[in-house]
């Protein structure tokens, strides 16, 4: 045996180094009470990845090597995978928890490794000159809020002056988020503003339904997720809740959140980042990837909210590291090369058109200043019937007037806190 | 009398419906902690993975087939059936027999004679275990259960109590599926004190409960009684799972109402099947009239989770063994 590791050992050291490979860790969660949205996400985001590799040889010549790290949706968990992955060169991650971007803000800094929260973790980090390593384009929990508003603003002729807006949240740092710009938008637009908060993980929420019958909001917003969405979603029909005067943010809009309460769910609404939308590149998914048996997960995700929202996810790294490649004229990257790319990211209607997704999001660039995007989102309303979401909206922007004050606020707090200067240098 | 009133008193009867479903889960704590003084941490896995094959028999799920298609390369998902609820119900039942029998031959007929502590440390186990074969076997994804439980405000009650206060109070919300799990634990409680009083398998369940070596001594299998209320607490764990997850589909949270049941079983005592129903209401009540008088008013909501556990330590404080527990006496 002995004999035989040292023989192992030798041969790797002959061998020399593996051929340079773009290394993408990826922190899924496709176990515990939060699996039946990691699992999506998750697919989607391999699967683009495969589909690079398969189709392109990878991006500009060099294949992408994604590190599958389970975290279980647990902020230890999520720390220990990117303990473990950081040292393959990884170029970015993608925690996909608001609590594991929290911790992992800090030592990303440090390791000088770039965050994607996309539209989840800390929203202030939107201000590229505070959080330098961190973005969270295309949109953020704030914007949701706003956008949310307008597309109400939209459907009540401008003015929500006397409606009552109920918010149904998560009792967590996440579920609290957008408390402070409703709060905001309430005083400008004249509405009333009450929040209702749900414990984790949300299971019973009698309470909250009947508070929302004796109070009768003309809408109820919802900041949930996991099981939280199922049951709100139920309780919601159970007391005749009109669903399309209920709106949840784009953590709560997805086919798993409908679906058990059946048709009772018909006409809720939810926000959205991306489309929902049959796309060319689905095909190419289909062929070059699932019908090869290379797909990450069953296939079954495939065109789902959550695993769109994960390829477009890494169709964002992916644009990111070309353009990092570009800059640097290097194709083998350092993850500072890929701050660099994603920093100078420009998103067009014909590239994402190019790229077999029209539509999936809006257009945006990143600049040091602002790593938010465009904070543009959609609405879209689920058809029990049909057993799908049909977008109802164009992308509708936030309001950065309100919005833009609380990211400098935050963020300055921030800076402060931590002896970080400001600035793009 | 004031709207108010009247919506404390909606509120009340809420509670008292909450109450049911979180005694549903705490009578299967007492049931095996009564004849064998285990803890058994895993049932609140129990109810997901009972809740977890009811949906899977029901939709002709081929078991483990994630597994079967990773290792061979295959494409199998359903066997091209659907089982109706009854039968689906029936075969539930028949594996949580089994699972009982597993358990008893190859982890507590090991542990016969061990401190409790490793007992319970041994459900912990089995609760990770249990998790993970049931995901395996299963998969990830939520699942819809639907056994024909209707669901949503039943409309007789509204229209029969609309106008009490003024117009404006629009009668007292119930959810017919609360009706059902209040029937459905009723006759439960019932078939589990008849079994218990008048079955030859129920006294000697009794008797084990009160003293193993002496029901040993007088003949009585302690591993049968253990399969047997091992397999009691299976069927009351997929009654558990099928009321909540009609709820909220069938997923892994499901295992998370575990932690409903424990100030339950501070309240009600750990060997009191009574105890369980009437410290399952006063949770239920308790913890909805505090949320709708204090909670959401000035606390910001949110209080039931904790209030639930404070609550039940203020009875812990003046009745250690719970309200219908087994008073503890030592003497030197």
């Amino acid at each position: 045996m002995k004999r035989l590791t040292t023989a192992v050992l030798a041969g790797a050291v002959l061998a020399g180094p593996v051929a340079a490979d773009l290394v993408i860790p990826d922190l899924s969660y496709r176990t515990g009470p939060y699996a039946a949205g990691g699992i999506p996400f998750s697919d989607g985001y391999q699967d683009y990845f495969t589909l690079l590799n398969e189709r392109d040889g990878g991006i500009g010549g060099v294949p992408v090597r994604v590190i599958e790290c389970e975290t279980g949706y647990n902020t230890e968990k999520g720390v220990e995978c990117y303990e473990a992955t950081k040292g393959e060169g990884a170029l970015v991650y993608q925690p996909l928890s608001t609590g594991i971007t929290y911790q992992l803000i800090p030592k990303a800094a440090a390791d000088g490794i770039p965050l994607h929260t996309m539209g989840y973790g800390r929203t202030s980090a939107a201000n590229g000159e505070v959080f330098r390593n961190v973005f969270n384009y295309p949109a953020n929990y704030w914007d949701a809020a706003s956008v949310a508003v307008n597309h109400l603003l939209d459907e009540n002729g401008g003015s929500l002056e006397g409606k009552t807006i109920a918010l149904v949240y998560h009792n967590s740092a996440y579920g609290k988020e957008p408390i402070r710009t409703l709060e905001n938008l309430s005083s400008k637009h004249g509405f009333t503003l009450n929040t209702i908060a749900v414990d984790h993980p949300g299971q019973e929420q009698k309470s909250q339904w009947l508070q929302i019958r004796r109070e009768r909001p003309d809408y109820v917003l919802m900041w949930g997720w996991g099981v939280m969405n199922q049951v709100a979603i139920q309780e919601a029909a159970n007391i005749r809740f009109p669903m399309e005067n209920f709106i949840g943010n784009w953590w709560a809009g997805a086919e798993h959140d409908v679906t058990p309460a059946g048709a009772a769910a018909n006409g809720y609404k939810s926000l959205n980042m991306n489309a929902v939308e049959d796309m060319p590149v689905f095909d190419e998914i289909q062929s070059m990837v699932i019908d090869a048996g290379k797909n990450a997960g069953d296939g079954s995700n495939l065109g789902s909210v959550l695993y769109t929202r994960g390829m477009y996810a890494a169709m964002l790294a992916a644009e990111a590291i070309a353009t990092a490649q570009d800059m640097h004229g290097e194709p083998e990257i350092t993850p500072a090369m890929m701050r660099d790319g994603m920093e100078a990211l420009e998103i067009t209607e014909a590239r994402m058109t190019e790229l077999g997704m029209p539509g999936i999001g809006p257009e945006f660039s990143v600049s040091c200043a602002d790593h938010g995007g465009s904070g543009m989102g959609l609405v879209q309303q689920w058809n029990a019937d049909e057993g799908s979401w049909v977008v109802l909206t164009d992308y509708i922007a936030p309001d950065e007037e309100v919005i833009a004050p609380l990211i400098e606020e935050d963020s300055m707090a921030f800076a402060e806190e931590n002896g970080i200067t400001p600035g793009c240098d | 009398m004031s709207d108010q009133f009247y919506y404390g008193i909606e509120v009340l009867l809420n509670g008292l419906m909450a109450g049911v479903l979180y005694a549903l889960v705490a009578l299967g704590f007492v049931l095996i902690y009564k004849a064998s003084g285990i803890f058994n941490y895993a049932q609140g896995v129990m109810a997901l993975f009972a809740a977890l094959t009811l949906v899977g028999i029901m939709e002709g799920q081929i078991p483990f087939s994630h597994l079967i298609n990773a290792i061979f390369g295959t494409d199998l998902h359903h066997f091209g059936w659907e089982v109706p609820a009854l039968l689906a119900i029936l075969l539930t039942v028949g594996v949580m027999v089994l699972f009982a029998i597993a358990v008893q031959r190859f982890i507590f007929r090991h542990l016969v004679g061990q401190e409790p502590i490793i007992l319970f440390m041994a459900t912990i186990g089995l609760a990770y275990f249990l998790e993970g074969v049931g995901d395996l076997m299963w998969g990830s994804d939520i699942k819809t259960l639907d056994v024909g439980i209707p669901q949503g405000g039943s409309f007789w009650i509204e229209d029969m109590t609309a106008g009490l206060g003024s117009e404006n109070f629009f009668g007292f919300f119930i959810d017919k599926l609360d009706i059902v799990a209040t029937i459905v634990a009723i006759v439960l409680v019932a078939a589990l004190v008849a079994f218990s009083q008048f079955t030859k398998q129920g006294r000697a369940l009794r008797a084990v409960a009160d003293d193993h070596q002496a029901a040993l001594s007088v003949g009585i299998s302690l591993n049968f009684i253990w399969i047997l209320v091992w397999s009691i607490a299976g069927f009351v764990a997929l009654v558990a799972g099928i009321m909540w997850g009609a709820k909220s589909g069938v997923q892994f949270s499901l295992s998370l109402i575990a932690l409903k049941a424990l100030p339950v079983l501070m309240l009600g005592g750990f060997t009191s099947i009574p105890g369980a129903i009437v410290g399952g209401l006063i949770i239920g009540v308790g913890e909805k009239l505090f949320e709708f008088l204090i909670g959401a008013p000035y606390l910001g909501g949110a209080t039931e989770n904790w209030f639930a556990y404070v609550l039940a330590l203020i009875f812990l404080v003046f009745r250690p063994q719970g309200l219908f527990g087994e008073r503890i006496i030592e003497r030197v």
